[in-house]
């Protein structure tokens, strides 16, 4: 495979990080996403837009978020040194607002009247029906039946703001099926509605749009451990689902060579038990939801449920620039079990104080496996992506403790 | 000439348009699926559409996603979907047999190897939703040495911009998808219907078939008015999905059931310009 010069430059025209991404759509969606594409293009080279999403995200999410010396866990670890950089602390508790805000300005820039959106473990659906009370658009979050079990407190949250949020049954009731269905009520109402996928995957140009907007993660880090050590990271470590956390901390050091970076897939029960939600390690490429990536599925090409612990990683695809990184041999990308990201969960919350998602946890627990190994100048910085406060009913219950 | 071109040659010296027909392979067991597929030509389909069943397909609605399970969970895959017209092929060597799906199962297989092995199982046509003009030349390409036809899709979204793109490379004929939405969720609108067709006319000799939205005999002959094909799918799985046991398993009389749906549809194509 060849290298590029730049690994910052992608996708191509037509949307391609090397074989993967694309637009594999219906008929129907593919004028709307190319209008999107186009708006989305004039809106990135207009100052007045860029002004309006910096106004926000400094006003009403609290950005920069900080970049955390986290003492005690770096002194329980016995090695490197580690940052979090707290994502978990924007308005709506996680990064997800990020490319909220921004898809939200594009959508008003294009006077769309509705929004509609998917979510797994609700941080997107919230994000996005947060925005929608604060530009007063209607929106609609569609939400699989199991996460809506399993993520109670944020479908409340959803309703209390606005929001209205559809139960879905089909597939496996989960975020896959609630992206086929927010798909399916785009096809039928293309006129006004917009759809504000969550994260980096998707037809182009949701997952180079998507990264743009959480691009800031990574641009803030660079500046903010410029300060605290005068250098540049040793480490970056992110939780992947669909890996926009990752790809917003990853891609503003892409071509910094000296930085390695390592993406933590869900590896749920277990790579080998099949268990899992980790689309690289346990994947082929493939073509779902608009783009082609590392999918879990069958010899028949049939999608293969995924399984973890954490509602917003348990998908079965992978961005394609995850796909591309992971090819190119870029970015590592490793798993981390359910059982392992609950005693991270439980290590963070103890130490430092910070209830994680569970989400990050899984980022943690990998931490807690390089740290001990590395020297103490070796500076980690890990994305600590969203707080762990809607994940403490599943958490109670994996710890056999009622509420 | 390949059987497409045939039929439809056949369809304009009738001076009518043809009925298609959909069901998706394997539902709601291999036995039924094949008898049914069977008994559609005598029962007045002039093109056979195969749905190649998926696990995620984003432009159904509920009545042939729900098809699309059952007969996974029957074991359907592609290789047994190329079996099931393998088999068909033996009785009928004349009627147009077109699958329809999406892209997954078939870039699995291999597109090239995919190519060859549906024409000859006797495969005369492909369409893949999400396969839009911008991605599809990695099985276009195979698909024109193979002899296989890609049917493209045209949309109302489709504006006169785009139309260019989709009719090149396209063969076979168009599918013109009659409503923004899914499968099965709305009535296509006969006067849109015929614009579209008009302006479709303008930029492709090819036959053009309208989907999506047509369930009664009326509806199929005022499409059939303006179009050379109707295409009626979720109103036959739903006939047929009327006549399961609870347990998902086929009642006796399901094969005559769904085919008393097709010979209404078929007499009223067959009458729709005589009504002129």
């Amino acid at each position: 495979m060849q290298v590029p010069n730049t690994l910052r430059g992608g996708p191509d025209e037509r949307g391609h990080f090397g074989i993967y991404g694309g637009r594999f759509v219906a008929e129907t969606l593919m004028p709307l996403v190319l209008a999107v594409e186009q708006a989305y293009a004039e809106a990135r080279r207009d100052p007045g837009f860029q002004a309006e999403l910096d106004y926000h995200l400094e006003h009403y999410v609290g950005r920069p978020s900080p970049l955390y010396f986290a003492e005690r866990l770096t002194r329980h670890f016995g090695g490197a040194k580690l940052y979090l950089k707290r994502d978990e602390l924007n308005h709506t508790g996680a990064h997800k607002i990020n490319n909220v805000l921004g898809q939200t300005l594009l959508a008003r820039r294009m006077g769309k009247r509705r929004i509609i959106a998917e979510t797994g473990a609700g941080q997107h659906g919230v994000a996005t029906a947060t925005a929608c009370a604060l530009f007063d658009i209607p929106c609609v979050v569609y939400m699989g039946h199991t996460d809506i079990e399993r993520q109670k407190p944020n479908v409340f949250r959803m309703k209390l703001l606005g929001a209205e949020v559809v139960p879905v049954h089909s597939g496996t009731a989960t975020l896959k099926d609630a992206m086929n269905e927010a798909l399916r009520d785009w096809v039928a109402h293309v006129e006004d509605t917009f759809y504000v996928i969550g994260t980096v995957a998707g037809p182009h140009p949701y997952p180079m749009m998507v990264r743009d907007f959480q691009s800031i993660i990574g641009q803030e880090t660079r500046v903010q451990l410029e300060k605290a050590e005068g250098r540049l990271p040793d480490t970056l470590v992110a939780c992947i689902g669909g890996g926009s956390n990752a790809m917003g901390l990853f891609h503003p050091f892409l071509d910094d060579p000296e930085v390695a970076m390592i993406g933590v897939e869900a590896g749920g029960h277990g790579i080998a038990t099949g268990l899992h939600a980790a689309s690289l390690a346990g994947g082929q490429p493939g073509v779902l939801h608009g783009n082609r990536t590392y999918l879990l599925q069958d010899e028949d090409g049939q999608i293969r449920d995924a399984h973890s612990i954490s509602a917003g990683l348990d998908y079965p695809g992978i961005g394609p620039e995850h796909a591309w990184l992971h090819e190119l041999g870029r970015v590592q990308y490793v798993s981390i079990t359910d059982d392992e990201a609950l005693e991270a969960f439980q290590l963070a919350s103890r130490l430092e104080g910070i209830i994680p998602a569970l989400e990050p946890a899984h980022a943690l627990a990998h931490v807690a496996k390089i740290a001990p190994t590395l020297p103490r100048e070796h500076l980690i910085v890990m994305n600590m992506c969203g707080r762990g406060d809607k994940d403490i009913f599943a958490v109670a219950d994996h710890l056999g403790v009622k509420l | 000439m390949s059987r497409i071109e045939q039929r439809f040659a056949a369809l304009r010296a009738e001076g009518r348009a043809g009925l298609v027909t959909y069901l998706t392979a394997g539902d709601p067991d291999p036995e039924t699926s094949t008898r049914l597929f069977a008994g559609l030509p005598a029962a007045g389909a002039d093109l056979v559409e195969i749905g190649m069943a998926f696990s995620d397909p984003m432009a159904d609605g509920p009545v042939i996603q729900e098809a699309g399970q059952r007969a996974l969970k029957q074991g359907i895959t592609l290789r047994r979907t190329l079996a099931l017209v393998r088999e068909l092929r033996r009785a009928d060597n004349a009627t147009p047999i077109v699958l329809m799906g999406y892209y997954n199962p078939i870039y699995r297989y291999g597109s090239k190897d995919f190519a060859r092995d549906a024409v000859a199982a006797g495969v005369d046509g492909v369409i893949v939703v999400d396969l839009p003009p911008e991605e599809d030349s990695e099985l276009t390409a195979p698909a024109r040495i193979s002899g296989l036809d890609v049917v493209r899709l045209a949309a109302p979204t489709s504006d006169d911009r785009r139309l260019p793109a989709i009719i090149e490379h396209a063969s076979g004929f168009i599918y013109y998808v009659a409503i923004a939405g899914i499968t099965g969720t709305r009535s296509a609108d006969a006067g849109e219907v015929a614009d579209a067709v008009a302006r479709l006319r303008r930029f492709t000799d090819l036959p053009i078939a309208v989907g999506f939205g047509i369930r009664t005999p009326e509806q199929a002959a005022a499409v059939a008015r303006a179009a050379d094909a109707a295409v009626v799918g979720t109103a036959l799985v739903q006939r047929l999905a009327f006549n399961l046991n609870p347990a998902g398993t086929a009642r006796p009389g399901l094969v005559d059931a769904v085919l008393s749906d097709v010979r209404p549809l078929a007499a009223g194509v067959c009458a729709a310009r005589k009504q002129i």
